[in-house]
C-alpha cells in the first residue's frame, strides 16, 4: 500500500527539504514507522515515549484528523495521502 | 527597542532566535516570546505608560516588537465599564465589563493584529494572511489596508453575513473555504509550509500575535488604578487569549508596575456546542478531546484548540473554573448585558455573560469578588443571532391614537423633568 506523506517545513530537514515523500503501510501508524525507516528521526519528532503522537502533532488522513478515526490504528488505502501538520495554530 | 531576549519552546524548553517561527523544530511545541525583564522593569514606568497613547501600544515595552509606527487602527485602551446593574441582576458585588466591542473592527482582535503585522512587517512580510471565524478576518483585511500590504483571508463558508462583508469591503482576497474552522485552520497550517512568504497571522507569526491579548490585562489593571482584580471570565476559542490575560499579570508584577503580588482566579467560557476545553476541567482530566462544532456562537466555534492544554492548565493553577451555556443561553446573555448596560455584544460575549451568570448561581465567582468579564466582540457582528429574537415593539400608523394604543396605559412614565424646575 503505497501513501503519499506531506511534510511540514519544520520536518524537511529530514527528508532532504522534499515537502511529501510515499512509503508503504496499511495503518497510520504502519506507515509513519515506514516514514522513520525511510528517513531517519521522524519517530523521535513525532511520538512521546509512550509511542503516542506527541501532543502537538496532528495526522490527517484525507484531510480528517487521524484522532476522529482510529488514530494509529487507522487504516489506509493505496494512493490516500497522509498530512503531518503542527498542531498549533488558529484562534 | 524591544526587549525580547528570544523565543523558547513552552515544551521542551529549546530556544530559538526572534524571527518567523511558531513551533519547536524538535517537539513541535509553541515558541513563547521571552524577555529581559530586568530591563523592562528598569524602563517601563507607570508615568512612562500614562504618557504613551492611547491604545495597546502605551504597553510597547511588554510588547514583542517596537516600532515607532506601528500598523495601527487604534487598537485597544477601550473602556472598562461598572456593571452595577447587572451585578445586582447576577447576586454580585463589585463588576465590571471590559468592553472590547469599542475597538477599529469591533473585536479584541485588533490587539493582536496590530502587534502581528508590525513584528511582520519588521521582519519583511509583504502579504498579511489567516485562518478565521470572522473577527480575525476583519482585523486582518483592515490593517493590512492600513499598513499597504496585500492580505489573503480564508473564512469557513457559512460565516455570518456581517463578518464577510466587513472583510471583503477592504479590498483583500477572502476565499471562503467548503468545511469547518478547523479545516481552515488545517489548511493554513498546510499552506505555510507553501507560502513561507506570507504571514499567517495566527500560523507562522502567531508566537507574536497571541502576545497582543495581554494588553487586555495591562488595561484592566491599569483602569482599576493598578490593581489586579480577584477574577476574570474569559471567553475560549483557542485557549490563547485566556492564557495570556493570565500572562499580563504576571508580568505586571514582575516588572513592578503592581503593588501587590496578583491573585487572579481566571475562569474560562464556553459553548456547549463547542466546549473541548470545559469537558476536560469538568472531567478532572488534561486531555483535550477535539470536538466537531455546533453552536451560534462562530467565533469561538474551534474544536481543537491550539492553546487549550495551556488554558486549562491556567485555570487550574489560578483557582478559575471553566464552564459552558448552551446557544439559548448566549442570545439570554447578549440580552441581559445589552438591557441593564447599554452594550451589545456579540455571541462570544453572550458566552461570557452566560457563563458569568452561571458561575455565579453556582458560587463559584461569590460576591466579595471585584470580578472583570471580557466582552470581546461587536453584536452588529453577529445580527443573525438575534433574528425573531427581539424587534420592534410595534408597527404603527404616524398618529397619536396609534401610539398610545401601542403604548398601553399601563406603561408608566418612571419620572422626567420635575415641572418648574430650573431649566
Amino acid at each position: 500500500m503505497s501513501v503519499t506523506v506531506r511534510i511540514p517545513t519544520q520536518l524537511r530537514t529530514l527528508t532532504g527539504g522534499s515537502g511529501q515523500v510515499s512509503v508503504e503501510g496499511s495503518t497510520v501508524g504502519e506507515v509513519l514507522k515506514a516514514l522513520d525507516g525511510a528517513h531517519a528521526g521522524f519517530g523521535e519528532r513525532l511520538f512521546d515515549d509512550g509511542g503516542d503522537l506527541r501532543r502537538f502533532v496532528n495526522v490527517f488522513l484525507a484531510d480528517e484528523d487521524v484522532r476522529f478515526l482510529e488514530g494509529l490504528a487507522t487504516p489506509v488505502a493505496d494512493g490516500q495521502t497522509l498530512s503531518i501538520v503542527p498542531a498549533v495554530a488558529g484562534g | 527597542m524591544d526587549f525580547v531576549s528570544g523565543l523558547r519552546c513552552r515544551e521542551c524548553g529549546r530556544a530559538y532566535p526572534a524571527e518567523a517561527l511558531h513551533v519547536c523544530d524538535f517537539c513541535f511545541g509553541p515558541l513563547e516570546v521571552t524577555y529581559d525583564y530586568e530591563r523592562v522593569a528598569a524602563t517601563m514606568t507607570r508615568e512612562r505608560i500614562a504618557s504613551g497613547p492611547r491604545s495597546i501600544w502605551r504597553y510597547a515595552d511588554l510588547l514583542p516588537v517596537s516600532d515607532p509606527a506601528p500598523v495601527d487602527l487604534g487598537a485597544g485602551f477601550t473602556p472598562l465599564i461598572r456593571a452595577d446593574r447587572l451585578a445586582a441582576e447576577l447576586g454580585l458585588g463589585e463588576l465590571w465589563i471590559k468592553d472590547d466591542t469599542a475597538n477599529p473592527t469591533g473585536s479584541f482582535k485588533d490587539r493582536v493584529v496590530s502587534v502581528a503585522l508590525t513584528k511582520a512587517r519588521q521582519l519583511g512580510f509583504k502579504i498579511a494572511a489567516c485562518a478565521s471565524t470572522g473577527n480575525l478576518a476583519n482585523s486582518v483585511a483592515a490593517h493590512a489596508a492600513r499598513a499597504g500590504m496585500e492580505s489573503v483571508v480564508l473564512i469557513p463558508h457559512d460565516l455570518e453575513a456581517a463578518k464577510v462583508t466587513m472583510t471583503s469591503v477592504y479590498g483583500g482576497r477572502v476565499i471562503a473555504v467548503e468545511g469547518s474552522y478547523d479545516d481552515v485552520n488545517r489548511l493554513c497550517a498546510e499552506l505555510t509550509s507553501e507560502q513561507p512568504s506570507w504571514a499567517f497571522v495566527n500560523v507562522n507569526v502567531r508566537t507574536y500575535y497571541a502576545e497582543g491579548s495581554k494588553t487586555l490585562a495591562f488595561e484592566v489593571a491599569e483602569q482599576l488604578g493598578w490593581e489586579a482584580p480577584d477574577h476574570v471570565v474569559v471567553p475560549i476559542g483557542s485557549g490563547s487569549q485566556l492564557t495570556k490575560v493570565a500572562k499580563g499579570f504576571d508580568e505586571l508584577w514582575k516588572v513592578g508596575l503592581l503593588d501587590e503580588e496578583p491573585s487572579v482566579r481566571v475562569s474560562g467560557a464556553q459553548a456547549e456546542g463547542c466546549s473541548p476545553v470545559a469537558t476536560a476541567f469538568a472531567d478532572g482530566t488534561d486531555a483535550i478531546r477535539p470536538v466537531k462544532p455546533n453552536t451560534i456562537a462562530k467565533s469561538l466555534a474551534i474544536g481543537n484548540p491550539a492553546d487549550g492544554w495551556y488554558a486549562l492548565d491556567a485555570i487550574r493553577k489560578s483557582g478559575g473554573s471553566c464552564a459552558s451555556v448552551t446557544d439559548d443561553e448566549v442570545i439570554e446573555g447578549i440580552r441581559l448585558l445589552a438591557r441593564t448596560e447599554g452594550v451589545f455584544a456579540e455571541t462570544a460575549g453572550g458566552v461570557t455573560i452566560a457563563t458569568l451568570a452561571k458561575l455565579a448561581a453556582q458560587g463559584v465567582i461569590r460576591s466579595d469578588e471585584r470580578v472583570v468579564a471580557m466582552v470581546t466582540g461587536h453584536g452588529l457582528k453577529t445580527v443573525e443571532a438575534l433574528s425573531g429574537v427581539v424587534g420592534p415593539t410595534a408597527s404603527i400608523a404616524p398618529t397619536l391614537e396609534a401610539f398610545a394604543e401601542a403604548i398601553g396605559e399601563d406603561f408608566e412614565t418612571v419620572g422626567g423633568p420635575t415641572t418648574g424646575s430650573a431649566r
